[in-house]
């Protein structure tokens, strides 16, 4: 497209973006900058996501500040960044009665498509996301899985430069969550087209994203590269056999913060780790086998944001 | 159910993703797509069979009596046809279009509000506002098909009939207005009522209910006035306000000169406030629409 900025420009930049409303401010001075890639926007529920979706689409005023999407001003070109961008909803948007064949042909019309163009788009968009010969029933009968496939596929049916998907994993199973993230790494890497994703699940992220950016209360956390995220946020989960008095944990506790590593209890017999390097893993091992204790679980533990806002104080100086 | 991993061989080859060069035509040509496809919607093309029973039931309802009229008048060698162009449409025909106007307004906002579709659309290059126009647009469109059809049906018959073609066609024109008029006003309770609820159910009853039962209340009121013993612009026609069905009729009634055969507006300064009803009806019906969905 001929407003197209160049490879290396951010595709999403705010300015001090400010959002108010009579009761609450749902975001803060929001100044942050994402590039081309996968971009996981973490926040708690009500942290201030949807707000920030809503101004990005143009949809919606800011109290103050500024925005762009692929170079284009949030507040006056809204129609022409929705024409370049995709967006997946995160509850349930779609009618039953319809097959999913129709329904994306559609809405490939609602974003410019002529109809030829649009019936071959949504062919091709529904065959990457899985959707085979179901794609002529009516959505009604499909699985949750397949209902976000769908979902997905609206999102990229007119090709566009960004997609954002709001909790695109809500309500899967484990395997139909593991497919969902692989989809969105294909969507950047095969498809060429940046996705930001947003999720209160930061563990499944890391998997995922290039690059995170935390809010919480409409305010910028943390905006960084993925690696230096789960570095500083890891815990192992431990737990050990004869512990039915809780002495061989507290015996064990003791032992491992003696071996200097920050040792939590999380209850339930089980003993949260912070991993400080591979040598961790040694170390836990050695020490279990030392007091003759059995390993039940050694396990990385997926982080929710909760308890990343929570070390937060702690990890300031990761902050970029 | 589980998606194969493999679509059946030899039938699809897996030749990548290819991207999107063609034109993007941009929020004009959505706003028509969705104007064309909604209008499809309300006869139920492109949607199941079941819900083309309805509306092609209702159209059927408004035609056939045209052609027994039609044909009666043909086989009688009449001199005029039994019914008035305007009179087809407040008599035998109100009903059906009333009942189409319940059924087929939630079709076109009901749902979308009820599967929360709407935040699709909005995502994408059209407006709230080119959403509303869309739908209200289409909306009148339905309207003004299964109102002017049963019309052009009485029109031809008589002109085939070889009734006076002067006076048939000044009155045809008369029907027109009438169809017109209808489908606006129609359009604008139908579409307000349905923007108001997102159960297809409740619309429709909502809709019928203000259409018929506002009828049926200015009929009681006007009677309770005395409204029998006026003549047709008696003061009590100022209740038929209160009915977007009977204010269509007395203003197309005394507009088209069609009194006092048939019942006019209360005076001058009546007919002025009937006719200025209609517009702010629309407006009014217009601006509410634009301001419920622009809280979505």
């Amino acid at each position: 497209m001929s407003t197209a900025p160049p490879a290396s420009a951010p595709i999403i930049r705010t300015d001090a973006l400010t959002k108010r409303f009579p009761a609450v401010t749902a975001l803060d001075q929001l100044t942050v900058e994402v590039g081309q890639g996968v971009v996981g926007l973490v926040g708690a529920n009500g942290a201030g996501k949807s707000t920030l979706i809503k101004i990005l689409l143009g949809l919606a005023p800011a109290t103050s500040g500024r925005g762009e999407v692929l170079g284009l001003d949030v507040a006056t070109e809204g129609s022409r960044i929705r024409e370049l961008v995709g967006y997946m909803p995160e509850h349930d948007c779609l009618p039953p009665d319809v097959s999913a064949t129709e329904l994306v042909v559609h809405l490939a019309r609602m974003s410019g498509l002529p109809a030829t163009a649009a019936r071959e788009r949504t062919a091709d968009v529904l065959r990457h996301v899985g959707l085979y010969e179901e794609r002529y029933r009516p959505i009604g009968g499909y699985s949750t899985g397949m209902k976000q496939r769908v979902k997905l596929a609206q999102a990229l049916v007119h090709d566009p430069r960004l997609v954002l998907l709001d909790e695109p994993t809500n309500g899967l199973d484990p395997v139909g969550r593991d497919e969902m993230l692989g989809l969105i790494r294909r969507v950047h890497q095969e498809f060429g087209i940046s996705v930001l994703v947003t999720t209160h699940l930061l563990g499944e992220l890391e998997r995922t994203c290039d690059h995170l950016v935390v809010i919480d209360g409409g305010r910028l956390l943390r905006s960084s590269a993925t690696a230096s995220f789960t570095g500083a946020t890891e815990l192992l989960a431990v737990e050990v056999t004869d512990n039915a008095d809780g002495t061989a944990d507290a015996l064990l506790r003791e032992r491992l913060t003696a071996a200097g590593l920050a040792v939590e209890v999380e209850g339930g017999h089980v003993l949260l780790v912070r991993l400080a390097g591979e040598t961790t893993y040694d170390t836990i091992r050695d020490t279990v086998a030392e007091l003759g204790l059995g390993l039940v679980r050694l396990e990385q533990r997926r982080h929710r944001v909760v308890e990343l806002f929570a070390e937060n104080g702690a990890s300031d100086d990761h902050a970029a | 159910m589980t998606t194969p991993p493999e679509a059946p061989s030899g039938v699809i080859h897996d030749i990548g993703y290819r991207g999107y060069r063609g034109p993007r035509l941009g929020r004009g040509y959505a706003t028509r797509s969705l104007f064309t496809q909604s209008l499809r919607a309300a006869f139920g093309l492109g949607r199941s069979a079941k819900s083309k029973v309805l509306p092609m039931l209702m159209l059927a309802a408004l035609l056939l009596p045209a052609g027994v009229v039609v044909a009666v008048a043909v086989l009688n060698q009449a001199d005029h046809l039994a019914t008035d162009y305007p009179q087809y449409l407040s008599g035998v025909g109100l009903l059906f279009i009333e009942i189409f106007t319940a059924a087929q307004a939630p079709v076109l906002l009901s749902r979308d509000l009820r599967f929360h579709t709407v935040p699709l659309y909005f995502s994408r290059p059209i407006t709230r506002g080119d959403y509303v126009r869309a739908k209200c647009a289409a909306m009148v469109c339905a309207l003004l098909v299964v109102t002017v059809l049963p019309l052009l049906v009485l029109f031809l018959g008589a002109v085939l009939a070889g009734l006076d073609l002067g006076h048939q066609s000044a009155h045809f024109a008369f029907g027109l207005l009438a169809a017109l008029l209808y489908s606006v006003v129609f359009a604008a309770v139908g579409l307000l009522l349905s923007a108001a609820t997102p159960r297809r159910g409740f619309g429709v009853a909502a809709i019928m209910g203000v259409l018929v039962v506002s009828q049926a209340v200015a009929k009681v009121l006007y009677e309770l006035a005395g409204g029998h013993y006026q003549a047709g612009d008696g003061a009590a026609a100022w209740v038929y306000l209160l009915s977007p069905a009977g204010l269509v009729d007395r203003l197309v009634n005394q507009v088209c000169g069609l009194t006092p055969e048939f019942l006019g507006t209360p005076g001058p300064l009546g007919t002025l406030a009937f006719a200025a009803a209609v517009p702010a009806i629309a407006a009014g019906a217009y601006g509410l629409l634009l301001r419920r969905y622009r809280k979505i």
